[in-house]
């Protein structure tokens, strides 16, 4: 007699996919196909003419070599965000992980953050550093610094960068803390005894046990820093000074929906997208051999 | 018992259902935040209150963009708002969308309502009507910009606070005394593109673009390279080098930097006025903007900014005759001083600005009539009755983007300005490729 339960019937499985199926297909297949299709379009705001140009979208944004600058940005910006965030994150996490009294404090004040919503976190950022009225400005000016980030492009990177990576640390904190604790002490307390010192023990035994959440989290915050940031960005430097900060999502959502230009915004997210596949491909493809399971 | 009230009350609902049913809705989708707003939910009761048959429903719809991109969503879906108020910007944008809209003078005269376009000034015409003299929009808040001086940093400076600098030679004279008696942010302005590109075009008589501003067909082209053009953003480059010029943002940020009493100079919207009078706690003035004195013909007149009225298309005859009705309403005199007075937007009749200035209004509130004079300085130009660029929301960040590499010193003005012609051209081809037919 066969232990297992098994469904025999033949449309059970496809039911109980069915909701998730839909809503993928409504909300994530759908708009894609439709982006690619208004990509081919030259259309005026109202949509009472439509033409379909072939590819002279992509072709008008490869001729601009702003647009092409605008992917140097990016990189910048996305290195700058994943690598901060991640280090910053796990740095955290260890120490959170050594804590014995009141960590439920610290772990939880760690976590706020990710509640809230990445344009609050622009709109709080750009109070705190606002030229002339923010609070840190105050304090670097004390110190004799000049913070003008609406003129200045790396401080404008700076500010976009910090936003951003303060509220994706607690994602990263949280999953590098349930990682953390799942590394078996004894493993910890043996090389201990071996006479490996906390960095050592670090290095060769709880950094490469946390490699497969470091891999997931590299993945995520890439897209992250794709894809989430305008709201910060929109927040905050809007992409200025000149185009200092205007990277590619934010480009999107500019010509998108504040211009509406939607046949060229399209063709950028088509872009983008394409760009996005390409490095999570990369990344399950290199990256993820040096990951240890 | 409870239910004897439900029932009441679900009776009593009916009837008022019914009630309302009798009054045609206006819907009026708008970008007047805060005190402006209120200002405006003012006007949309005093209409209603004054007749019953049509009723004007006002919506905040977010930023200008914001609201313009909420109704071109909802004219796709089907269900657009009939009065939709558009920043000068997308004025392009609205007139290329025939069919979409509904001309205000085919309104006017379909409704039997009388409506002149004479009795608005003629920077307001001019920016507003097609090139045969229709006019497609009904204005409403217009501003333009003016130039603030901090009166008391003038005195601590030396200088006499009676005299505003009327060129921009004698304005970086007076910068370098500020600057030298220890005022740490000189000047400061807002809405650069505004200030610096397009005022400044119209204030010395130089056109920003071909075929009129852009007036005169979609085949225009940006010429804001120009010798003259180059020569003022080097020379702000130039002052922010020096410290005398500090940018502040693509908005109206800078007005806070002056009302603080942080920066002594200011260019900004005329609409600034209210906050300052509110905030300064020092003596100020309003002024007319600098001009270049060997610029032959300057200074002109300045442009307006702000929004008008457009009528969206696909609605019924009765509620097309509202909102003819509606206009008449706004069109009183005594409708454009309350908005004016109220608001610190330009009166945009002569006869709003006589019966203003019969009130005493000016005398109590010295400056408020600078915008009116800066707008009717000279009989506007093929250069200074306005501009209409396909798109303009993206040519102007072009703009922006550009000055803000030169304030930066990233950048030479030169390239800048070739740069911000070149990308802005590319915009204006796709515009008008977009909307041939």
């Amino acid at each position: 007699m066969e232990k297992r339960v098994v469904f025999k019937s033949a449309w059970l499985p496809y039911a109980l996919l069915l909701p998730q199926l839909v809503i993928t297909a409504m909300f994530f297949f759908w708009p894609a196909i439709q982006a690619v299709y208004y990509s081919f379009l030259l259309q005026d705001a109202f949509g009472m003419t439509s033409q379909f140009v072939w590819f002279e979208n992509y072709a008008a944004l490869f001729r601009d070599s702003h647009y092409l600058s605008s992917f140097k940005t990016t990189a910048f910006f996305a290195t700058m965000v994943a690598g901060s965030g991640i280090l910053i994150s796990l740095l955290l996490a260890t120490m959170a992980d050594s804590v014995i009294k009141g960590a439920l404090v610290y772990k939880t004040f760690l976590i706020w953050p990710y509640a809230v919503a990445p344009a609050i976190a622009g709109v709080l950022w750009a109070f705190i550093f606002a030229p002339s009225i923010g609070i840190v400005t105050y304090y670097l000016k004390l110190l004799g610094f000049d913070w003008n980030w609406i003129i200045d492009p790396e401080q404008a990177m700076a500010l976009v960068v910090i936003a951003s990576v303060w509220k994706q640390i607690s994602y990263n904190f949280l999953f590098f803390l349930a990682g953390l604790q799942s590394i078996p002490k004894s493993l910890i307390e043996a090389a201990a005894i071996d006479g490996a010192g906390p960095f050592r023990r670090f290095w060769t035994i709880v950094f490469p046990l946390l490699s497969p959440t470091t891999f997931f989290l590299l993945v995520i915050n890439i897209i992250y820093s794709f894809f989430d940031t305008f709201g910060v960005i929109d927040a905050t430097t809007q992409g200025g000074p000149g185009d200092a900060t205007k990277v590619l999502v934010y480009k999107v959502y500019y010509d998108g929906v504040k211009a509406a230009d939607l046949g060229g915004s399209s063709a950028q997210s088509v872009i983008l997208m394409f760009v996005v596949v390409m490095l999570t491909v990369v990344q399950f493809r290199y990256v993820e051999r040096r990951v240890q399971y | 018992m409870t239910r004897k009230t439900l029932l009441a009350a679900l009776v009593a609902a009916t009837f008022t259902a019914t009630g309302a049913q009798a009054q045609t809705e206006i819907h009026w989708w708008h970008s007047m935040g805060g005190a402006l707003g209120d200002k405006l939910n003012e006007l949309a009761n005093k209409f209603n209150a004054s007749q019953n048959q049509y009723k004007v429903v006002p919506s905040y719809k977010g930023s200008y963009p914001d609201s313009l991109t909420n109704a071109i969503a909802a004219y796709r879906a089907g269900n657009a708002p009939h009065i939709l108020q558009v920043f000068e910007v997308g004025t392009a944008t609205m007139m290329a969308a025939k069919g979409a809209v509904v001309p205000v003078y085919k309104l006017m005269k379909d409704a039997d309502e009388p409506f002149d376009p004479k009795v608005y000034l003629p920077t307001v015409t001019g920016y507003y009507s097609d090139s045969k003299g229709n006019m497609l929009s009904f204005p409403f808040n217009s501003s333009t910009v003016v130039f603030y001086i901090n009166k008391d940093a003038y005195r601590k400076a030396g200088l006499d606070p009676n005299k505003a600098p009327k060129t921009w030679k004698e304005f970086i004279a007076n910068a370098e005394k500020l600057k030298a008696a220890g005022q740490s942010c000189v000047y400061t302005s807002g809405w650069p593109a505004w200030m610096h590109i397009e005022n400044f075009s119209a204030w010395h008589n130089v056109p920003i673009g071909t075929k009129e501003n852009g007036m005169g067909g979609l085949d225009t082209e940006f010429q804001v390279n120009s010798p003259l053009h180059v020569r003022h953003i080097a020379m702000l480059g130039d002052m922010a080098k020096k410290g005398l010029f500090t940018y502040a943002g693509r908005t109206n940020q800078a007005e806070a930097k002056f009302s603080s009493g942080e920066c002594a100079m200011l260019t900004s919207s005329t609409g600034a006025q209210a906050n300052i009078r509110r905030m300064a706690k020092f003596e100020w003035s309003v002024n007319f903007i600098p001009y270049h004195d060997d610029v032959k013909g300057a200074p002109q007149n300045s442009i307006i900014g702000g929004a008008s009225l457009w009528v969206m298309g696909g609605k019924t005859n009765n509620a097309y005759k509202g909102v003819a009705k509606f206009f008449s309403f706004l069109s009183k005199p005594e409708i454009q001083m309350e908005w004016h007075t109220g608001t610190g937007y330009v009166p945009i009749t002569m006869a709003a600005y006589d019966m203003t200035r019969k009130s005493g209004f000016y005398d109590k509130n010295p400056g408020a009539d600078i915008a009116v004079k800066q707008l009717t300085n000279k009989a506007p130009t093929a250069n200074s009755k306005g501009l209409r660029f396909g798109n303009y929301v993206q040519g102007r960040e072009v703009i922006e983007e550009e000055i803000e590499q030169v304030i930066a010193g990233k950048k030479d003005a030169k390239a800048a300005m070739d740069d911000a012609v070149r990308r802005g051209n590319e915009i204006l081809r796709k515009f008008q490729a977009a909307n041939k037919g």
